[in-house]
């Protein structure tokens, strides 16, 4: 049997648990898969995981358990551990999924391998370089501890499921495990349109040469109802602030059309927009590296080239 | 605060992952090498608490000999001293870092007394394990937080920030602590040319532990597959935008 953490809110389970699931169902190989669910909803959160193959939901009890605690999670998935002895346990690649399964692995000295897309046995091939890489490995403990790289295996239903057996259960938990605890949150309210959600992105690079060079990004994004982002080069000059970056330590895009401005295609900033759908690359290189990532170029100087964009689609729109 | 930085050196990779010859690293003849970004951070925060609350930094790297440069760099931007655990140049997994890290920070702390706070990024750019820190703060019994965009210290505590949907989620923890950090966090400085000459007369100890097995064992290294699209050129200059616009309307963004 394999052990899957499944993250859930408000009643609601995680996408990306749920594709974690189709991993564990490839690691278990016909013995079955179990869930444990940590935090309030669990129980609600449960009911529609028969469709994706687990047998029986193991919900965490316990009021200490309404706010994220790290060591909380990974005492209660070590609990199940002890007692249903399974084969591995799996969870989504998300902050939480690969901080709860870094704690069970500390806890236990076991290895851990983070962001896998495949497991066979003891072989697993995992992410590196935000995805610009790939790497086959072993991984020499029992239970296989692994962590699903998101957006990397489909969710995948099984036929003729029933919802699965709840069976609650009440974590031993110490004081040392609450002692790392959400104690606030704040909410931020974002003005416009959110650089993770935008159907169109419009990004910047190097090649915008300063922080007013935006100036002229900012109108193309207005008039597309777009988002706009930039690279790393451009965080680090402090043109744009770090919410803005697109890449492999800033922000994960996947619109429709990703407009890379003046941006060379290091894998850097590729592994954060290789999500989108198409990309449409203004490069006054027709050799920039973004060229064979991207869909579509207009090769020039992005400063005659974007502003000649926005004003053919107001003259298109129409007074 | 006596506060320690753990750094790993990573290539700077451009527009392509070229691989060595036998598939278990990348092809570094033709590039340069930097601090993992999340790390950079950390040392610059690190040096900012320091100039805050006074104190001083220990930055920490296991890398090869030339993982010098790095710690030399971390010099520069403000730490004091380096602590260099140089290996042949084989990759180490994420247990052996921690637990041969752990080994020199019990060490130091027996000689130095304990730290306050010790920092990691996030994740390495490169081998993205996720796991050093918490190993780490495992096993010396002390709370970690992960993820860090904001940090500050106030009475003897840390207080935590993580970008989370929505907002911040906030922690505080008693120290002494383990956190890691990510990019964003802080805006790293630019060295100045004074402080460059300066990290060169700091103290950087070196020593050469020995590589524990691996279990978490690299088999190889591949290169994904998409990569070598050929974009199709929509033409040159401002006179390619009704092309650009046809392309819009046809894919529906416009």
């Amino acid at each position: 049997m394999v052990l899957a953490l499944v993250e859930h809110q408000d009643g609601q389970v995680d996408e990306l648990s749920l594709q974690a699931l189709t991993l564990a169902r490839d690691l278990a190989g016909g013995d079955g898969v179990e869930a444990v669910l940590v935090g309030d909803g669990g129980r609600e959160a449960s009911a529609l995981l028969g469709a994706y193959g687990v047998a029986c939901a193991h919900v965490a009890e316990d009021e200490r358990l309404g706010a994220y605690a790290p060591a909380a999670w990974a005492q209660s998935v070590l609990e199940l551990m002890d007692r249903l002895e399974p084969s591995g346990v799996v969870a989504a690649g998300t902050a939480r999924g690969n901080e709860v399964l870094a704690h069970v692995a500390a806890r236990r000295d076991l290895p851990f391998a983070a962001n896998c897309t495949q497991v066979s046995g003891d072989s697993v091939t995992r992410v590196r370089w935000g995805g610009s890489l790939l790497e086959e490995a072993r991984l020499h403990g029992s239970p296989a501890l692994l962590s699903v790289a998101p957006h990397t295996v489909a969710a995948g239903t099984v036929n003729g499921a029933d919802a699965p057996a709840v069976e609650e259960f009440a974590p031993t938990l110490s004081e040392a495990d609450l002692v790392v605890q959400v104690a606030e949150h704040e909410s931020t309210v974002t003005a416009g349109v959110s650089l993770a959600d935008a159907k169109v992105v419009v990004s910047g690079g190097r090649g915008v040469g300063s922080a007013e060079g935006f100036a002229i990004l900012e109108e193309l994004a207005d008039v597309l109802g777009a988002a706009v982002g930039c690279s790393r080069v451009v965080t680090s000059a402090g043109w744009r602030p770090h919410t803005d970056q697109v890449g492999q330590t800033g922000t994960k895009v996947s619109p429709d059309l990703y407009i890379a401005c003046g941006i060379s295609g290091a894998t850097q900033h590729i592994a954060g927009c290789k999500g989108a759908k198409r990309i449409l690359a203004i490069n006054s290189d027709a050799e920039a590296p973004i060229l064979a990532s991207a869909d579509y170029a207009v090769i020039g100087d992005l400063g005659e080239i974007v502003p000649a964009i926005t004003a053919e689609l107001r003259k298109a729109r129409g007074p | 605060m006596r506060i320690l930085v753990c750094v790993k050196r990573v290539p700077l990779t451009g527009g392509r992952m070229v691989l060595t010859e036998d598939e278990r690293a990348i092809e570094t003849r033709h590039l340069g090498f930097t601090i993992s970004p999340h790390e950079e951070c950390g040392v610059e925060e690190a040096v900012r608490i320091v100039e805050q609350h006074g104190g001083d930094v220990t930055v920490l790297t296991l890398g090869p000999a030339e993982a010098e440069e790095q710690v030399r760099d971390s010099l520069a931007a403000g730490a004091d001293r380096g602590v260099l655990l140089a290996t042949d140049g084989r990759e180490w997994d994420p247990q052996a870092t921690a637990q041969t890290i752990l080994g020199t920070i019990e060490r130091e702390q027996g000689e130095g007394g304990d730290f306050d706070l010790i920092v990691f990024g996030n994740e390495s750019a490169d081998s993205g394990n996720f796991q050093v820190g918490i190993r780490v703060a495992h096993a010396l019994g002390r709370p970690v937080v992960t993820g860090l965009k904001g940090l500050s210290i106030e009475d003897g505590r840390a207080r935590c920030e993580q970008e989370v949907p929505g907002g911040r989620d906030v922690y505080l923890v008693p120290l002494p602590a383990v956190v890691t950090v990510l990019e964003g966090i802080n805006l790293p400085r630019y060295p100045s040319v004074p402080a460059k000459l300066r990290a060169r007369q700091k103290p950087v100890e070196t020593s050469s532990p020995e590589r524990p097995e691996s279990r978490l064992e690299m088999v190889r290294l591949i290169v994904p597959p998409g990569q070598g699209k050929q974009a199709e050129i929509l033409g040159t200059g401002a006179e390619a935008a009704p092309a650009v616009v046809e392309m819009m309307r046809e894919i529906g963004v416009a």
